[in-house]
């Protein structure tokens, strides 16, 4: 720790701090463009300058560390001014170089009203120019189809360069020439490679970086913004929905340390044009082969009339990967009541089952702990594309420390080196026996992390590849006191909540699998489910949001909420459970999930035993204790590991495949946005788009 | 300077390689490094390439050279676009770089900047025959032979209008040319005759211990005006003393 005196106040920092984090620390504002503080420092703006006691020349506060400074003649701290006319005048210098090359193009400025330049001219800006040359114009360049580029406006903080070669991983972005004519661009202007690249938008100050869907769409004043929970992966990063009215105009990042640190996906941040096409805004039923409007009434007829002519057992249940835990609840009350045991949660059969016990299914080390994990063992998934912003984490881990990172599976860029140990169940075996080299790499570090990816569990020897990395797990150490690094990365944000809610088939009932193989059931119910292929035979209830696959096998559909048209519990992948929040109301007649189920179970004669969110939330947290617990992690039993590790399968010999085979395209809204269709054909290199 | 660009496409070459003999080069100077930090390498080979490709840097080099040395692309484009001596568009067989700053300006550089203009065209234009271009650049640390140009690798020096036009009469007709200046002085010696140092004695051994002589004499005379005089004393005080004093 070391003593200094900011702005005549002493405070004791330690002493790596910069001098920017002290005046912070201290309560003074400092204002910045190219530091931030999850990026390297690159010292470049000049606009953080503050006065040190001592020193001749302003200093660059962002680059300077607090035990740099040197004591006064008598051992007296430091000094620091961030207020005095020197320092005014420094920043008022400063910015008004900014200004000299900066266009005056607020009023068509998407950043307008967010613009850190803007904010920070309104302290420090002078109120006219003394610059009489011509300004500096710049091309602007092509870098994807996500983010739009107005180069005139940028003022070289190169965040954006460090952003995608320290954070994202992908060395796209690079800032060519010099001096005045110093531009940021890519590669002969190809487009970005990274799933994180539209974060390069809200670390932009100004608005050289700006989102090309959002495009003059809204200003940031007019939207209402609510913060929520993503759903488009199982990481459930920390959202702000902003709505204008009843649509949804962006999806922002919020800052959470414990899982998205302050980055969203791609996925996540552009997926919002999806969740205005191909939705469903009122009930449909099929008659003579086609779907025709109706009204909810005659739909739950239609549905009352098969339930009652169809035996219990013949009637099943598949959850999707979008459901919040409330409907699923519902659901699963309802068919309970309805004496069924054919539920499931897991519409891609992955062979995890609360049975095991909680620890059995979660990623027990927690995102934020992937950061302490000394060896790094990824099994059966490409976390890249499943959850891309735990992959940053990754990143961030091996960046720091280069630790060991093996991987079984597929052979893939995951942005960081690892070693490829091998593709499949063989080279978890020979971890789990101790005789991989690469077991040694994991035994030696104090926490190893095992990372089990749907990609391992999903298949027909899923459980047996679930055991054994359990066993693996075990034998090198990575279960102990104080560390769980048995981590199973989920893909889709409904699966914990699921397992949570034991919505697995009860004794002697059909899995997912299982009731979609022909003649297998008279009467399906999807909610949300459409991942599954339904054959002809059984009559299905399709309830969700977008006309996708399950909608068009439907012979009834019913129109739901999307996640950012309810109110909704989620639960991670690391098992935190999380509180999405309404920002925006569902289309036409379409309902909120669970409401839909409570009137359908009345109109089948089973009332569920609530009437309103509150009621239902009541029950809920009765039943189930650590649901209450919002953003906390209720942990798994770690014995629950061990007792995995016993149970015994034969693997074959199929290599491991990622879950995920497209990023963008992985759910229903995703398959109805237009930006996505794009990035995957981009990504896909189906689409050679032209720069603008 | 201005806004550099690589050239338009059509001019690029399809692909580029090293010769056997400059990948052999290549691999010495990579091998200068340690381990993991082969991108040290970077401004020789491009300079290399740039050698090889006659005076321009193509894209398919930058994208060799990244290719090489493990590098992402964007960042050997970066340094490629940088440096102002890695030439992005073709240049004449012979690159005429004229020094503009100031000591050749006051030397004449706008005179030799209107004949280049005149004889081979716009600044950064190649003529028709691929014989020619020149450009103008900042100070290439001649300036005691301003005002100068580079042509390739060698230097030419104390330019007229009229030395500069025969060099590049010379250059296109294939006819030798001398570096160096032109106008028959020899280096940077002084024109004409030489000015300085030209007292025989300082070569007849007389100046030896010349030094100590003229301190030994100053003091002679110091002794004999002192002794007389009340008040000489007192006048020099001051002077010594202001030396002295801050020891004191």
């Amino acid at each position: 720790m070391a003593k200094l005196i900011v702005d005549g106040s002493e405070i004791e920092v330690p002493a790596e701090f910069t001098l920017l984090q002290a005046c912070e620390q201290a309560g003074a504002e400092v204002p910045r463009f190219c530091f931030h503080e999850r990026l390297s420092i690159a010292g470049n703006c000049r606009m953080c300058l503050v006065e040190v006691k001592g020193s001749p020349k302003p200093v660059a506060s962002c680059a300077m560390a607090v035990r740099d400074l040197r004591p006064g003649p008598n051992g007296e701290p430091p000094i620091v001014n961030t207020r005095t006319p020197l320092v005014k005048k420094a920043r008022e210098g400063v910015m008004e170089f900014l200004l000299i090359n900066h266009p005056l193009d607020c009023p068509i400025c998407d950043q307008g009203g967010e613009c850190d330049l803007q904010d920070q001219a309104m302290a420090y800006g002078v109120d006219s120019s003394r610059f009489h040359e011509n300004k500096r114009a710049v091309e602007d360049k092509y870098i994807g189809p996500l983010v739009k580029t107005v180069m005139t406006r940028c003022i070289h903080c190169t965040r954006c360069v460090r952003f995608t070669t320290e954070v994202a991983g992908v060395c796209d972005l690079g800032a060519i020439g010099r001096g005045e004519d110093m531009e940021i661009t890519t590669y002969l202007e190809s487009a970005m490679h990274s799933e994180l690249q539209g974060n390069v938008i809200d670390l932009c100050p100004v608005g050289a970086l700006t989102s090309r869907p959002y495009a003059f769409q809204a200003r940031p004043w007019e939207l209402n913004k609510t913060e929520s929970i993503d759903v488009m992966d199982a990481v459930g990063s920390a959202i702000r929905v902003d709505a204008r009215g009843r649509e949804v105009m962006r999806v922002m990042p919020r800052v959470n340390d414990a899982v998205n640190e302050e980055w969203i996906s791609d996925k996540t941040r552009f997926i919002w044009d999806g969740l205005r096409t191909q939705r469903l805004d009122r009930p449909y039923l099929r008659e003579n082969g086609r779907l025709r409007p109706a009204s909810w009434s005659e739909a739950f007829a239609a549905i009352a009339a098969f339930v009652k002519a169809t035996k219990p057992e013949r009637i099943g249940a598949i959850v999707g990967d979008l459901a919040a835990i409330e409907e699923s609840f519902a659901l699963k009350l309802l068919m309970e009541a309805l004496g069924t045991k054919n539920v499931d949660g897991r519409q891609d059969g992955t062979a995890l089952d609360p049975r095991f016990g909680r620890a059995s299914y979660l990623f027990n080390a927690t995102i934020a702990g992937i950061e302490r994990a000394d060896a790094i063992l990824i099994v059966g998934a490409n976390p890249r594309r499943e959850a891309a912003v735990l992959n940053a984490r990754i990143r961030k881990n091996w960046r720091g420390g280069r630790t060991p990172i093996g991987l079984i599976g597929e052979r893939v860029d995951l942005t960081y080196d690892y070693e490829h140990l091998g593709a499949g169940g063989e080279t978890l075996a020979g971890i789990a026996a101790g005789t991989h080299p690469f077991a040694e790499v994991l035994r030696r570090a104090e926490r190893p992390l095992v990372i089990l990816g749907q990609g391992a569990l999903t298949r027909a020897d899923g459980r047996a590849v679930l055991a054994l990395a359990a066993k693996a797990a075990v034998a090198v150490g990575a279960v102990k006191d104080g560390w769980n690094g048995f981590s199973v990365l989920h893909t889709a944000a409904a699966r914990v909540g699921s397992l949570d809610l034991g919505l697995v088939p009860g004794e002697g009932g059909l899995d997912a699998k299982s009731m979609v193989q022909p003649g297998a059931l008279d009467l399906l119910f999807l909610l949300g489910a459409d991942e599954v292929e339904v054959p002809a035979g059984p009559f299905v209830v399709y309830q969700g949001t977008h006309g996708d696959r399950g909608a068009h096998r439907a012979d009834v559909i019913l129109p739901g909420a999307a996640y950012t048209e309810k109110s909704g519990t989620y639960v991670n992948t690391e098992g935190r459970v999380q509180l999405a929040n309404r920002a925006a109301f569902p289309p036409g007649d379409a309902r909120e999930d669970w409401a839909i189920l409570r009137a359908l179970s009345d109109v089948l004669g089973h009332r569920l035993p609530f009437d309103s969110l509150l009621e239902l939330r009541r029950k809920l947290y009765a039943d189930y204790l650590h649901f209450a617990g919002i953003d906390a992690i209720a942990a798994g039993d770690a014995a629950a590991i061990a007792a995995l590790a016993g149970l015994d399968g034969e693997t074959d010999r199929t290599p491991f495949a990622s879950a995920v085979k497209d990023f963008y395209l992985t759910n229903p809204i995703a398959r109805a946005s237009a930006v996505m269709a794009e990035c995957s054909a981009l990504a896909n290199g189906a689409l050679r788009q032209a720069a603008e | 300077m201005a806004v550099r660009r690589l050239a338009p496409k059509e001019i690029q070459p399809d692909s580029f390689a090293f010769t056997a003999e400059n990948a052999a080069w290549a691999g010495q100077q990579i091998a200068k490094y340690p381990e993991g930090r082969q991108a040290s390498a970077v401004i020789p080979l491009l300079w290399k390439a740039q050698e090889q490709a006659g005076g321009w840097l193509p894209e398919p080099a930058i994208r060799m050279v990244a290719d090489l040395l493990k590098m992402p692309y964007i960042r050997v484009l970066e340094i490629a676009t940088f440096y102002t001596m890695f030439n992005l568009e073709p240049v004449g067989t012979h690159f005429i770089q004229l020094c503009g700053t100031t000591p050749c300006m006051l030397r004449g550089a706008e005179d030799l900047k209107k004949l280049l203009k005149a004889r081979i065209g716009d600044e950064k234009h190649v003529t028709p025959d691929g014989r020619f271009s020149w450009m103008e650049v900042e100070c290439l640390g001649a300036c005691c032979n301003a005002p100068m140009v580079q042509i390739n690798a060698d230097y030419y020096e104390d330019l007229t209008p009229d030395s500069l036009g025969k060099i590049i009469d010379d250059l296109a007709a294939g006819r030798p040319v001398k570096p160096g200046p032109q106008n028959g002085r020899r280096a940077s010696e002084p024109e004409g005759a030489i000015t300085t140092l030209s007292d025989p004695s300082l070569y007849d051994g007389s100046l030896i211990g010349a030094w100590r002589k003229r301190f030994e004499e100053e003091t002679v005379k110091a002794n004999a005006v002192g002794a007389p005089a009340g008040d000489a004393p007192a006048k020099d005080k001051p002077a010594t003393g202001a030396g002295e004093k801050p020891k004191e």
